[in-house]
């Protein structure tokens, strides 16, 4: 499933959306950014609270193919500016991280 | 093959949030020379673990990042504290970075082993009071 279609499917809000087309496989759920880069496969949906330049940045480097962001956290408009330049998808969501990740499991 | 490419990096120990510009700028060269995205990602992540860990810890550093044909290697030079304790500071969980520093989602004492579970061969060279020389390599498989 794409993206895109990810996003569809489960009523995501996208904030960035430079590379729609990715795939999306896997996921992972978490907030310390070291043990994302330890744990999450490229390609995987990210399920997270922490929004930061950092965010972005991790997201990036490691390659998952989007993040998504609960609780209805946001990114300021300058990340969005950063993660579509950098090709970093990234959703949004009201639900909490239990509930996305209960959702997604299956689907990816 | 003796032939090979050099890029440097400073890292700017000053500016927590610039943090990862090397990583983000050696993940474009190594895309631009063709290298699988794996092998790409294994060292962008090791190269941002360890750009951070200068930030946090040693005031900022230099990269100095070598491209073989047949491997890549990752060089961190640092003047700061030094690793009074290489075993301890390579546990999983084991960390002295402060809360602030947590708070943005680092020091989660994860970072020097995810450097070498991304990484073939991993060296500590530290001295308490004069800094840490890491080296990094990954072998390219074909």
């Amino acid at each position: 499933m794409t993206v895109k279609e990810f996003a569809d499917r489960f009523g995501l809000k996208p904030l960035s959306l430079p590379e729609p087309d990715r795939e999306v496989q896997g996921g992972y759920c978490g907030d310390l950014l070291s043990w994302v880069m330890g744990r999450a496969g490229a390609d995987a949906v990210w399920i997270t609270i922490m929004s930061n330049v950092n965010t972005v940045a991790v997201a990036s480097l490691s390659d998952v193919s989007c993040v998504v962001l609960a609780e209805g956290v946001t990114l300021e408009d300058g990340l969005i500016r950063t993660a579509e330049e950098k090709g970093v998808n990234v959703l949004t969501s009201d639900k909490p991280a239990f509930t996305l990740a209960s959702e997604f499991g299956g689907a990816v | 093959m003796s032939e090979f490419l050099n890029f440097h990096y400073d890292v700017d120990g000053e500016n927590f949030v610039s943090a990862g510009q090397a990583s983000v700028e050696l993940k474009k060269v190594l895309r631009r020379l063709g290298f699988p995205p794996e092998t790409i990602r294994r060292l962008s992540i090791a190269m941002y673990e360890g750009e951070i860990n200068m930030v946090i810890h040693a005031g900022g550093g230099a990269a100095d990042v070598d491209i073989y044909e047949d491997k890549i290697v990752i060089r961190l030079i640092d003047h700061g504290p030094g690793i009074a304790d290489i075993d301890l500071a390579m546990q999983e969980g084991y960390s002295t970075a402060t809360d602030s520093v947590r708070s943005l989602g680092f020091g989660a004492g994860m970072g020097l082993p995810n450097m070498k579970r991304y990484t073939d061969e991993m060296r500590i060279d530290s001295t308490v009071g004069e800094g840490t020389t890491i080296t990094m390599t990954v072998f390219i498989t074909k």
